[in-house]
């Protein structure tokens, strides 16, 4: 069986070892692990022949990457300009109390995550939750409920 | 080779959609369509179809820009125009199916409009009121043609100004750009021509192109969608800006968040390899690029063309000092030209209709039309393009239909949290680069987000700042710090600690950071917050003698219960969590306003028929102290 190293090794020789395929290469982990580890991390440093701090620093910059392992589900609020005048501030507050964590967390069960989003671009129907990658339009705050029980089926 | 033989099976591919001998049924499937339930309106017209026997060809389109009324459906029946259905859910698109298509009813109920002119009653599309006054360019194909399949593209005359731009030398497409008098549609409105001509005269090699999709303003979505409905329209732009800087290289720098339009990128690019629009030789005319595509990571400051080309290196996205420009200096040290992907669209338009068709709409200075996105308090959301120097008061009275509920406007904010809040005032302003400059706010990318009377400008200053606070690269102090001590006044403001001096503050470390940040980002952060203390000064000041006059600041509103229209019913003395609220079953409510928190549960509950809660703008005065 393949250990993680390995695996990712694999992934890895998928890139040229040039800086410019760095953040490309931080994606394609994190899709494949959920989340950028430290030892992952240290590995791709090995790979293209940086130092982990910069490795750090770049996936630190950058919002898509995570430090963290995600929840079963993941929940993004837009915090958008159309989605703040609309209330997106009250969906995420019921969110919040809803699953008992603020945004940026996971529940201790590891079911769920939330977070904020600066902008879907779904502006038209805001208020907008994007649940595990699907968009949800016209949110009530009443109605995030169905939100969790994966009610939101296309 | 030519694209002939292959515009000529496209033609006649799109000759059989338009003309059929089948129903054809177009499901808009954009990210907006998909939200309000493309998916489960095309089951349930797929499993109409097989159930009633009907054979029928199902296309997916991009963005007609109606968002507000998707997920829309257009039906093609052999010997009828093109009908456009709206707002359709599953069951309504059974019905559709079984009416229309077996028994002949039209069902006007659930149309919209009919494309080339009316038909048996039902209005024209380009009469109806959100469509009618718009000139679609950059968005000519979006939600008619299937934005997967080149050959649509190339039956409504697509890759004709690659062609033409060809025939011509690339001085002489550069000079029809400046005769069109383009300008820059991502933001600052900098002459595109002159962009190109500088990188082409710049020394060193390879050179490179980039297409800016990092689309970060929120409340901005023209080229999400865009790149959603018509992926071609950009590359060709591309082609031809290749063509005339003499690029080799080509890159679309893509937002992370934006899955479908990269999805839809990926798609067209392979079919443009496939039919020699890509790679060497292309058409054989010795043109050799090609088109990379680059996944942005969520960082707000690579929409600024250095940060994005730092990014692209692998770096963090931090803006450097200019000059050198990227012209002369960009991506790995080279002659870089970077544009946003409307701009791109615009320029392939130009090159096939001419400059002289380009410049039919348009101002003096700022000529062609513009995608807008338009949301928030309008009733007709989505995405427009109208020619530049449009009013205001047009887009979003006529175009945008008004604003529910007949509130009014209070304001409406252009160009993202680099552009400012226009009172309603100025609805007579003219959108065009000047005109809003001069305003105070920027064109920007073309985000428009319309506020009624319930918005607190106030807090949209402080919501913009705390954005731009977290996407300050951190790099230049002033911006580092400035955006957040100004967000940090703004808190003060909101949470009733404002002292007298604050707006003073406010306004000299706004002007600071304009001048001192290091990048545009940096330099239009304060503007939220400038237009605001201009237009809005009176709700600063009310914020600071304790009233929010829209109700929005929790702080300064509070609740109380009118005794007259209380009925002692016990639903909100139930649902308040802080136990604030005296009285019971019979006996009138009263909220101690030393415990409430102003949470606004109870209003929430007061039954409709006592409506008996009010919120009030200000403190509450405290009998209890």
């Amino acid at each position: 069986m393949d250990t993680p190293e390995t695996a990712l090794s694999a992934l890895l020789t998928r890139f040229t070892p040039s800086r410019d395929n760095l953040i490309p290469i931080l994606h394609v982990v994190q899709e494949a692990e959920g989340y950028l580890s430290p030892a992952s991390m240290a590995q791709v440093a090995a790979y293209l022949g940086l130092s982990e701090s910069e490795v750090h620093g770049v996936a630190t910059f950058y919002a898509s990457f995570r430090l963290k392992p995600i929840g079963k589900q993941c929940l993004k609020v837009c915090r958008g300009t159309a989605c703040h005048v609309k209330g997106a501030g009250e969906v995420l507050a019921e969110l919040e109390k809803k699953l008992g964590i603020k945004a940026g967390e996971t529940t201790p069960d590891g079911a769920y995550s939330l977070e904020t989003e600066a902008c879907f671009g779904s502006c038209a129907l805001a208020p907008v939750v994007v649940v595990d990658g699907r968009v949800s339009g016209r949110v009530e705050p009443a109605g995030v409920g169905e939100l969790l029980k994966g009610e939101n089926e296309p | 080779m030519s694209l002939n033989i292959l515009r000529q099976q496209a033609e006649a591919e799109w000759e059989a959609v338009v003309h059929p001998s089948l129903p054809q049924i177009f499901i808009g499937t954009s990210t907006c369509g998909e939200a309000a339930g493309a998916g489960r309106v095309r089951r349930a017209i797929e499993e109409k179809l097989v159930e009633l026997g009907i054979s029928a060809t199902i296309h997916r389109t991009g963005c007609l820009g109606e968002c507000w009324r998707e997920p829309l459906v257009d039906i093609i029946k052999p010997g009828s125009p093109r009908i456009t259905y709206h707002s359709l859910t599953p069951e309504k698109a059974s019905e559709l199916i079984a009416d229309y298509l077996v028994n002949g009813l039209l069902r006007p109920d659930l149309a919209l409009g009919v494309w080339g002119g009316g038909y048996d009653g039902l209005p024209a599309l380009d009469t109806t009121a959100m469509l009618g006054p718009q000139k679609r360019r950059a968005l000519r194909n979006a939600g008619i043609i299937d934005p997967e399949n080149i050959r649509h593209y190339l039956a409504r005359g697509g890759y004709r100004g690659l062609e033409r731009a060809l025939s011509l030398s690339p001085d002489e497409v550069i000079c029809e750009i400046e005769q069109a008098g383009l300008r820059g549609r991502g933001g600052a409105g900098f002459p595109t021509a002159w962009k190109w001509r500088l990188c082409r005269e710049a020394e060193g090699a390879p050179k490179h192109l980039i297409c800016n999709a990092d689309e970060g303003d929120p409340g901005a979505f023209m080229n999400r969608a865009l790149l959603e409905s018509d992926p071609h329209a950009v590359l060709e732009g591309m082609l031809v800006g290749a063509y005339a800087i003499g690029a080799d290289r080509g890159y679309i720098y893509v937002r992370e968040e934006y899955p479908l339009a990269t999805r839809r990128l990926e798609i067209a690019l392979e079919q443009m390899r496939d039919s020699g629009l890509l790679g060497r030789d292309i058409l054989g005319t010795g043109l050799d690029f090609d088109i990379k595509l680059v996944r942005g990571a969520g960082a707000f400051v690579c929409g600024e063309e250095t940060a994005l080309i730092a990014s692209m290196e692998g770096y963090r996205g931090l803006p450097r000092t200019r000059p050198p420009f990227p012209a002369s200096s960009g991506l790995w040290g080279k002659p870089t030209n970077i544009n946003n992907v409307e701009t791109w669209a615009q320029a392939a338009y130009i090159l096939a209709a001419g400059a002289e068709a380009f410049r039919e709409y348009g101002t003096e200075q700022s000529k062609g039309t513009k995608t807008l996105s338009l949301a928030g308090d309008v009733r007709h959301t989505g995405l427009i393009e109208v020619p530049l120097g449009t009013a205001l008061s047009d887009i979003i009275y006529t175009i945008g239909g008004g604003i529910p509920g007949d509130r009014s406007v209070k304001a409406v904010q252009t160009g993202g949290p680099s552009g400012g809040c226009l009172p309603a005032s100025l609805l007579a302003l003219p959108v065009d680069y000047e005109s809003l400059a001069q305003a105070g706010s920027i064109m920007g990318s073309g985000s428009m987000v319309v506020m009624d009377e319930r918005s607190c400008m106030v807090d949209i200053a402080r919501y913009f700042l705390t954005f731009t606070e977290a996407e300050s690269c951190g790099k230049c102090t002033p911006c580092r710090l400035g955006t957040r001590q100004m967000r940090s006044v703004l808190d003060d403001i909101v949470a009733g600690n404002g002292k007298a001096t604050d707006l003073e503050v406010l306004a000299h470390l706004a002007q600071s950071v304009r001048k001192g940040a290091l990048c545009g980002l940096g330099q239009s952060a304060p503007n939220p917050l400038l237009t605001t203390l201009k237009y809005f000064r009176e709700e600063y000041e009310a914020h600071l003698d304790g009233r929010c006059p829209s109700l929005v600041c929790s702080a300064l509103v509070h609740f109380e219960i009118t005794t007259e229209k209380c009925a002692g019913c016990g639903v909100c003395l139930r649902v308040c969590p802080s136990e604030a609220i005296s009285g019971g079953r019979g006996v009138k409510h009263v909220i101690n306003q030393a415990k409430c928190t102003r949470c606004g549960q109870c209003l929430k509950a007061c039954p409709m028929r006592f409506s008996a809660v009010g919120k009030i703008a200000g403190r509450a005065v405290r009998e209890d102290a």
